[in-house]
């Protein structure tokens, strides 16, 4: 872990007319780790996603990723300077194969433009792409899917494909926002493995996740938001044992967050009978 | 090169078509014309098919492509704001072409980049808008246009080939099959562009636009991308007509043919290849055949009525329904009978 | 400068009418997400109904006028019935190819039954022009500007001050939550969509009789009605009233100053110059209509 931030959250605040979504948050990602941004339904977590990847303004602060500052920057953009994303509904193009899919997601990565493919001079990038796009299916294990339309998946294949669609853009740092919701207990044991080996690849993770065993085991820290306010930042022992977080989870799901023993045995042991 | 065969079983058809009615001039100047529209159609295609930004002022690129291969053709002498004289001594049709692509490739940018930035309801709105501005200016410009009162005389194509001698495209014959080479560049450059990184990207922001920006597929530039080539394809085929019909006014601007467009399109199958060719084909030859029957306000309703009707029973279009009947038969013969084609066994 | 005050009174004149088009086109809009292609035929069909009610069935002028209102307010109705609510949750492309096919079916069937010649409507007001200083109007005119403006003001009046009005308001901004607080969602869309359309007849059969009525006269009147839409903002009724306004003073200004063939170029001219400048409109879309 080095100690220069790759992501600096310097005091964004977001407000829509007179709602405030989030109020003043200020956090760092540093290189290599996995983090969890967790709040209760409404904290603000989409919210300072949409921000960090430019498809929304903040009314203050800024986002600094890589030491450049993301101000005034285009989604596109954001993109290229390695800073990647998945969505928490629609995580797929629904029409394309899975295949087309990915090879949509490898845009970045062509150098053929309009002119090239009206004169046939980009055969060779084409089927780099091709290849590489096959890896990557590999990779996230669909590639028994490809040739099927991506809107037909069950829906933990779509997020599979989602990631497939983020990791094409040859990240630094990947966005997740909940990654498995919707998701029974043994594609979320896949998809936390998933997630290990993306950091393997040097690619570092910020999750926004609600199942919070899986948050419990997969990060190694955790910023927890509560009405757009950052009240809690620590490894997962110590939020577990925060009173403030506690007291922010109670009456939401307070049973979410001592689930994590009890609750993940008794999904196993429904999956095995 | 086996998802080409339909569209080369079509092209030999249609090269064979004229033979087959017998040169009927009549006939083959439905064709001839049908052919130019469903040019324009193929390009309306790109953008409202592939992209799914509906352009209504389509026409303005087409009757941009007209005008400005019979003046490039014609020559012409106008006088400026602060008297400057600006004389145009005429030039082969065939740089007229050229001139018109370019032209209306520019004007494409323009709008583009223009309503881009907001689009939907607004991008069809400034389209409409760019068309009715144009047509204006046809009307009122009469020393350039001569207005209402037409441009006459534009000359037709001339086809030059080294060692052979010059060719002039008179007869319908010769027409009928400049129209089907240019039909078929156009569709072999959108058949490339469509399967391309390009072609990609479009899909992508149709499909999905979050996601597509979030693998960093540039929105703007992308969108005005398609409507350059869009318009100049549409020029082209305004071109075409003008040396066709040797005489152009400003109805070529007419709402009612981008509508006609429209119709190719969804109702053919917007977002497929042959779609607007197989719309093309049928929307511009049922006015032939409604004719002996039907006055031509009666002939209208039954298009609204048609493009009414489409997007009830069939709103994907006319190649999409067919293809997936096809498909359903095959698969039924072929796999076991019970499991639909939506079910993975 | 006579000249100039004539140009004023004028768009006056004008611009009623054309914010009852746009006002009407706006509500549809906004509420429903419709663009509505009918709207041009809607506004010929006030014209024709003006034109036969005074001719064929002999009703008074003053008593015409209603009967072109509820007639449009009828069609509106029906189109909504048959075409649109069948097609609820559909893309707002499939709505707008549907109204371009019945915009189609309106328009050829008028030119059908009517034929392409233009027809006048006569009207019981006297021809010589009132004299107001350095100006003259026909008193034709001014009424048209009178009714005009009870129609706004009654539009107005609806929305703000009646249940309907509420319910639709409230579907205005969230028709999920407006169906949760008991609004019946789908009358208040079938309700909107009469009352547009009963605006952009009213429009017609005020113009009818100042110009003349022919099939085609609808098209460049919805060109029009989109150009004030866009000027004050998709789904800004106060927007649509006051771009209805000003799109007549370009116009007279242009007529008047330019070259009288541009009249009809100038709202297009806006719409480009607002969409560099203002893209949303220049009354930013209003949170609430009213």
């Amino acid at each position: 872990m080095s100690d220069t931030p790759i992501l600096s959250i310097e005091h964004v605040g977001v407000r829509f007319g007179g709602l405030v979504a989030i109020a003043d948050l200020h956090f760092d990602v540093h290189a290599g780790e996995i983090v969890s941004l967790i709040g209760p339904n409404g904290a603000g977590k989409t919210t300072a996603f949409n921000v960090m990847t430019g498809f929304l303004k903040p009314s203050q602060g800024q986002v600094r990723f890589r030491g450049t500052s993301l101000q005034g920057l285009q989604p596109h953009e954001i993109v290229r300077l390695g800073l990647g994303r998945t969505f928490q509904r629609t995580s797929v193009f629904p029409d394309d194969t899975v295949f087309d899919n990915v090879m949509i997601g490898l845009h970045r990565q062509g150098r053929a433009r309009v002119l090239d493919t009206l004169l046939g001079r980009d055969r060779a990038g084409e089927a780099r792409l091709r290849e590489r796009a096959r890896d990557l299916l590999d990779w996230v294990g669909l590639s028994g899917r490809a040739g099927e339309k991506a809107g037909a998946l069950a829906y933990g294949e779509q997020r599979l494909v989602g990631v497939a669609l983020a990791l094409a853009t040859e990240p630094a740092m990947l966005l997740l926002d909940e990654p498995v919701s919707g998701m029974n207990a043994s594609e979320t044991q896949v998809f936390v493995r998933l997630i290990r080996s993306i950091r393997e690849r040097g690619i570092t993770l910020l999750l926004v996740e609600h199942d919070m065993p899986m948050v419990m085991e997969v990060s190694d820290r955790i910023v927890v938001l509560n009405y757009g306010r950052l009240i809690a930042e620590g490894p997962p022992a110590a939020i577990r044992a925060d009173p403030a977080v506690i007291e922010a989870y109670l009456g939401h799901s307070s049973a979410a967050l001592h689930q994590d023993g009890a609750g993940r045995t008794a999904a196993t042991e429904t999956i095995d009978a | 090169m086996i998802r080409h065969i339909p569209a080369l079983a079509l092209l030999a058809a249609l090269a064979a078509l004229p033979f087959a009615l017998g040169q009927n001039p009549y006939l083959l100047n439905a064709l001839i014309t049908t052919g130019i529209v469903t040019i324009a159609a193929m390009s309306l295609n790109l953008l409202l098919g592939f992209t799914g930004q509906l352009s209504l002022g389509h026409i303005a690129f087409f009757g941009i492509g007209a005008y400005v291969s019979a003046l490039t053709s014609l020559g012409f002498d106008v006088e400026l704001v602060g008297g400057v004289r600006v004389v145009h001594e005429p030039w082969p049709p065939v740089v007229g072409f050229l001139l018109a692509v370019l032209a209306t490739a520019a004007c494409g940018y323009l709008v583009g980049r223009l309503s881009f930035r907001v689009r939907g309801a607004y991008f069809v709105i400034v389209t409409i808008s760019f068309a009715e501005v144009v047509r204006l200016v046809a009307l009122n410009w009469v020393e350039l246009t001569q207005g209402p009162l037409a441009l006459t005389g534009i000359p037709p194509f001339s086809l030059g080939l080294p060692g052979l001698g010059t060719t002039t495209l008179r007869t319908k014959l010769q027409n009928y099959y400049l129209v089907l080479v240019v039909g078929t560049l156009c569709y072999a450059l959108i058949a490339r562009l469509v399967a391309s990184r390009f072609g990609r990207a479009m899909r992508g922001l149709k499909e999905n636009e979050s996601l597509a920006l979030s693998v960093g597929i540039n929105a703007t530039r992308t969108l005005t991308v398609a409507a350059v080539i869009s318009a100049a394809m549409a020029g082209a085929a305004g071109s075409l007509y003008a040396h066709y019909l040797r005489i152009i006014d400003p109805d070529v601007f007419l709402f009612s043919t981008t509508v006609t467009m429209v119709i190719m399109v969804v109702g053919g199958g917007k977002g497929t290849l042959l779609g607007p060719i197989v719309g093309g084909l049928i929307f511009g030859l049922l006015p032939v055949a409604l004719r002996p029957v039907m006055v031509p306000e009666a002939q209208w309703m039954v298009f609204g009525l048609v493009l009414i009707a489409i997007q009830f029973v069939m709103p994907k279009g006319i190649v999409p329904g067919v293809a997936r009947l096809v498909t359903r038969r095959r698969a039924s013969a072929a796999t076991a009978p019970r499991i639909p084609m939506e079910v993975r066994p | 400068m006579p000249e100039f005050l004539q140009h004023l009174l004028n768009t006056l004149i004008l611009g009623g009418t054309y914010a009852l088009l746009g006002i009407g086109l706006t509500l549809i809009f906004g509420i429903m997400n419709v663009v509505n292609f009918t709207h041009g035929a809607l506004y010929t069909v006030g014209a024709y109904v003006m034109y036969i009610a005074v001719t064929a069935l002999g009703l008074s002028f003053f008593a015409a006028l209603p009967t072109a209102i509820l007639g449009g307010l009828l069609l509106g109705a029906i189109l909504d019935l048959v075409l649109l609510r069948p097609l609820r949750g559909a893309d707002m492309d499939t709505t707008m190819l549907v109204m371009i096919g019945a915009g189609i079916v309106l328009q050829s069937g008028t030119l059908w039954l009517f034929g392409g010649v233009a027809k006048s409507i006569p009207t019981p007001f006297p021809d010589a022009p009132l004299q107001l200083g350095p100006v003259s109007v026909s008193w034709l005119r001014l009424f048209v500007l009178g009714a005009a403006l009870v129609l706004i003001g009654l539009t107005y009046g609806l929305i703000n001050r009646t249940r309907l009005g509420l319910a639709m308001r409230a579907t205005f901004q969230d028709h999920d939550t407006a169906s949760l607080m008991g609004v019946n969602v789908r009358l208040i869309y079938t309700a909107t969509f009469a009352l547009g359309s009963s605006l952009a007849a009213a429009a017609g059969a005020l113009l009818g009789p100042v110009y003349v009525v022919f099939p085609q006269m609808g098209g460049m009147a919805e060109l029009k009605a989109f150009a004030i839409v866009i000027l004050g903002g998709l789904g800004n009724i106060t927007g649509a009233a006051i771009g209805g306004f000003i799109l007549a003073l370009a116009e007279e200004l242009g007529a008047g100053y330019i070259s009288s063939g541009y009249r009809d170029a100038m709202g297009f001219l806006i719409i480009i110059a607002v969409l560099v400048f203002k893209p949303t409109g220049l009354f930013a879309k209003a949170e609430r209509i009213g």
